[in-house]
């Protein structure tokens, strides 16, 4: 099982367009079977697979463990493709992770029964720093991390880095794209090019545009790679999947 | 797709009533959810699937079900046991026709079944091509929440079985699944699907799984009149026979032959042995005359010597390969000249066999015989209808539990008697007699066996059967060497006996030599066993108490 994690402490940068479709690939193109957890308390990746932002027992009997996220799961309209839903007492996930112990590895420890059952998790990650987002960067893989193209968005990424680097053991690969790239703004298309190649290492080459059609997403309540999958946004999110995956799977 | 939650199908047996049913499942389902076909239909959307068993059903008495599911590009085997489900693609292979297990591509699929199966031939059961309609059923939110597929299948050639709609679960919406199981269970003309599509299909033309057995099971009782068992054992007996015919005038496979040679073998032995009841008298008249039923005797011994040549060729055939890996001095290439003589002898062997069962003569024979069991058979009907009120007293016709008793003592008697008789100087033909005295044993028990108590019968039964192994090891090894010596002059005479292969068959004859020793060494253990005194009492107790 390899765990993926959308994550960047800005919100509004596409992290849930980002893994509800790329979760969607993995499973509809790739074949694995796939989880997605929506850890955000907005719900919004639960709102496009039209499943109610709701969990039994909250947040607390997930991190508790008196429910196990099994119970939690439910499937999309999408062969292989189930969701944990989002639930409103997510807010508070800060500090049920700390009173329940565990520190910054708990949620490693909730997901691993899933590894018979899955070949891909992809946690869904609210925008912020915190017990939270510290333990998604524990139990991941692969952190994806969208970028506007900005400067500062750019030092973001480094702290990112750093801070990964300092695990001890496990240090999941970061791999950073840009997203909602204008290409009509200037300085957009600099940062992008210029960042792409200088720092081939982190980011990747694909970068997923700013549309429309991946707005709409929010309408059509599904992956915009289903209800438009010949769009370029499809097809850029297909590019995106693939390079991930070369990118990433043979590293360990 | 998670499996079916619930499955149904249309009731009766109109099939021009069904599409409304389904229509009334769709609007009750309507009621409680948006009902939207599925994008990109049914994952297999339509199919053709061949399900394949042997003729008597070896894979289906395994627990197991073999289907070929077409495409089309070659396709795929299934084999099913209570979960796991082995596929095994395969190419070019034929669903209409029967194959061979070793024709089946290695792999865990055939593994399973190959040694289950062989000898015998899968053959194609029966044919369903059916079409899949997938519909979502989805809550306010647009959510799907359940699915209901609609499979339309019918049997080919021709037939529409009743469709079948089945409720699957979407995962965490197990609430609203059964939500759905319970609106699709109350529309009118709905029922529980509570059988296999194969299972349907098998009815609709007549059939049912298991419906072929090599077993003696007439339906006789304890009271029934005596001469009427004897008819419903022999018809049985006459079934098999017949039914087996096809299989060996297509040589589908060598245990058409054998099953058939059985049937008529235990019919020269029931003859032999109650053949007298078929000609008592009955309000002055016989029945049959005792010229008849040799005559029938006759013409069965004809059946069994016509079918003679081709099963010994058959059971060399079968038994190369194990006979190839027992050879020591010899290396098993030598013998394949052997075999080719072998396979060369048995394509004239079968010619002759198939002519005569095609012959007038054998076509007479089932006729005839058909025609006077079924007379003796309906006279059950007018002997219940006025059982004792017709008879005189002290003129009771014997009941089929005396007849049991009576013979099977009698058969018992014969085994005991030149069993013990038989001591370490004794010839060869007093085995090979004894042996046969066995067999008439064996039968007379197999016929009644719905007279007798299980447990009893079981214990006898398995006694006798190791003793018939080891006189029958004894016996087979001694014609076997008598034929491999015949075969040896017959190819030397053809000039097709190379050196190595006659060393080799020598080798062969010197192994089988040995265990017919060994066999005779086991004798007297097996006979005491069988025939003892704790034997003599099981006997008893089954021929007392068993009987009612």
């Amino acid at each position: 099982m390899r765990i993926y994690a959308t994550y960047n402490i800005k919100g509004g940068v596409g992290k849930t367009t980002t893994a509800v479709n790329l979760a969607y690939l993995a499973a509809a193109e790739s074949g694995l079977r796939t989880v997605l957890w929506d850890l955000d308390p907005q719900g919004a990746a639960s709102f496009m697979f039209r499943v109610k932002p709701k969990v039994k027992g909250g947040g607390k009997a997930l991190i508790r463990g008196s429910r196990t996220l099994d119970e939690a799961i439910k499937g999309t309209d999408f062969d292989n493709l189930d969701l944990i839903p989002a639930d409103f007492t997510y807010r508070n996930m800060d500090l049920l992770l700390d009173s329940a112990g565990g520190g910054a590895r708990k949620l490693g420890k909730l997901l691993a029964p899933l590894a018979t059952e899955y070949d891909a998790v992809f946690l869904d990650c609210p925008p912020s720093i915190s017990l939270v987002s510290e333990n998604v960067l524990h139990a991941a893989d692969v952190i994806i991390v969208p970028l506007i193209p900005t400067t500062l968005s750019v030092r973001t990424l480094d702290q990112l880095t750093e801070f990964v680097a300092g695990f001890n053991g496990h240090r999941p690969d970061v791999l950073a794209f840009f997203s909602m790239v204008d290409r009509r703004k200037k300085l957009h298309r600099e940062i992008a090019e210029n960042l792409s190649s200088e720092r081939w290492s982190q980011v990747a080459a694909t970068a997923i545009p700013a549309l429309s059609i991946i707005e709409r997403m929010s309408v059509e309540r599904s992956p915009v790679t289903v209800f438009a999958p010949r769009s370029s946004a499809a097809r850029a999110y297909r590019s995106l999947w693939s390079e991930l995956r070369t990118r990433t799977d043979n590293t360990r | 797709m998670t499996p079916g939650l619930a499955g149904f199908v249309a009731s009766g047996e109109d099939a021009s009533a069904w599409d409304a049913v389904v229509a009334d499942v769709e609007a009750a389902l309507a009621q409680g959810f948006a009902v939207v076909p599925e994008r990109g239909g049914a994952p297999g959307g339509a199919k053709r699937r061949t399900w394949f068993d042997t003729f008597d059903w070896r894979l289906y008495r395994a627990g197991l079900v073999l289907e070929h599911v077409a495409a089309r590009r070659g396709g795929e085997l299934h084999l099913t046991a209570q979960e796991p489900v082995w596929v095994q693609p395969v190419a070019g292979w034929q669903p209409s026709r029967p194959h061979l297990p070793p024709d089946l591509p290695d792999g865990p699929l055939a593994a399973r079944i190959v040694d289950l199966a062989w000898p015998r031939a899968l053959l194609p059961v029966v044919t369903v091509s059916s079409t899949t309609t997938v519909s979502k059923l989805l809550n306010e939110d647009g959510k799907t929440v359940a699915r209901l597929l609609i499979e339309y299948a019918s049997v080919l050639p021709g037939g529409a079985l009743p469709p079948r709609m089945t409720i699957t679960e979407v995962r965490g919406y197990l609430g609203q699944a059964r939500r759905a199981a319970r609106i699709v269970a109350l529309t009118p003309g709905v029922e529980p699907g509570t059988e296999s599509v194969l299972a349907d299909a098998l009815r609709a033309i007549g059939r049912r799984p298991g419906d072929y057995s090599n077993k003696v099971d007439a339906p006789i009782t304890a009271t029934m009149p005596a001469p009427q068992a004897a008819a419903a054992i022999l018809l049985r007996l006459l079934d098999t026979i017949e039914v087996n015919v096809p299989g060996v005038l297509h040589d589908t496979d060598t245990e058409f032959l054998h099953d058939l040679r059985v049937a008529v073998r235990r019919t020269r032995s029931a003859l032999k042995l109650f053949g007298d009841v078929l000609t008592e008298q009955k309000e002055g008249k016989a029945r049959l005359t005792a010229d008849e039923v040799a005559r029938f005797a006759a013409e069965f011994k004809w059946v069994g010597d016509l079918t003679t040549p081709t099963r010994d060729l058959d059971v060399h055939l079968l038994g190369f390969e194990e006979t190839a890996r027992t050879l020591r001095a010899a290396k098993p290439d030598a013998l394949e000249p052997f075999r080719d003589y072998l396979a060369q002898r048995r394509v004239r062997e079968y010619r002759a066999l198939a002519r005569g069962l095609r012959s007038p003569r054998f076509t007479a024979l089932m006729t005839q015989w058909r025609v006077v069991l079924t007379k003796l058979a309906d006279g059950k009907r007018n002997a219940r209808k006025g059982t004792a009120a017709s008879l005189a007293p002290g003129q009771e016709i014997p009941t089929a539990a005396s007849l049991a008793t009576d013979r099977t003592r009698r058969a018992f008697a014969k085994v005991a008697k030149r069993g013990a008789a038989i001591t370490p100087a004794s010839p060869h033909e007093s085995l090979h007699d004894l042996r046969k005295r066995c067999k008439e044993l064996r039968y007379v028990l197999e016929f009644f066996a719905p007279l007798h108590d299980p447990a009893q019968y079981r214990k006898v039964i398995g006694d006798l059967k190791r003793l018939q192994d080891c006189l029958g090891e004894f016996q087979d090894t001694q014609v076997q060497i008598e034929e491999i010596q015949a075969l040896a002059a017959a190819m030397l005479a053809a000039n097709e006996a190379p050196a190595l292969t006659l060393l080799a068959m020598g080798e062969v004859t010197a192994g089988l030599a040995a265990r017919q020793l060994a066999a005779r060494a086991d004798f007297e253990r097996r006979f005491a066993e069988f025939a003892g005194q704790d034997g003599q009492r099981r006997m008893s107790a089954l021929l007392s108490g068993g009987t009612a």
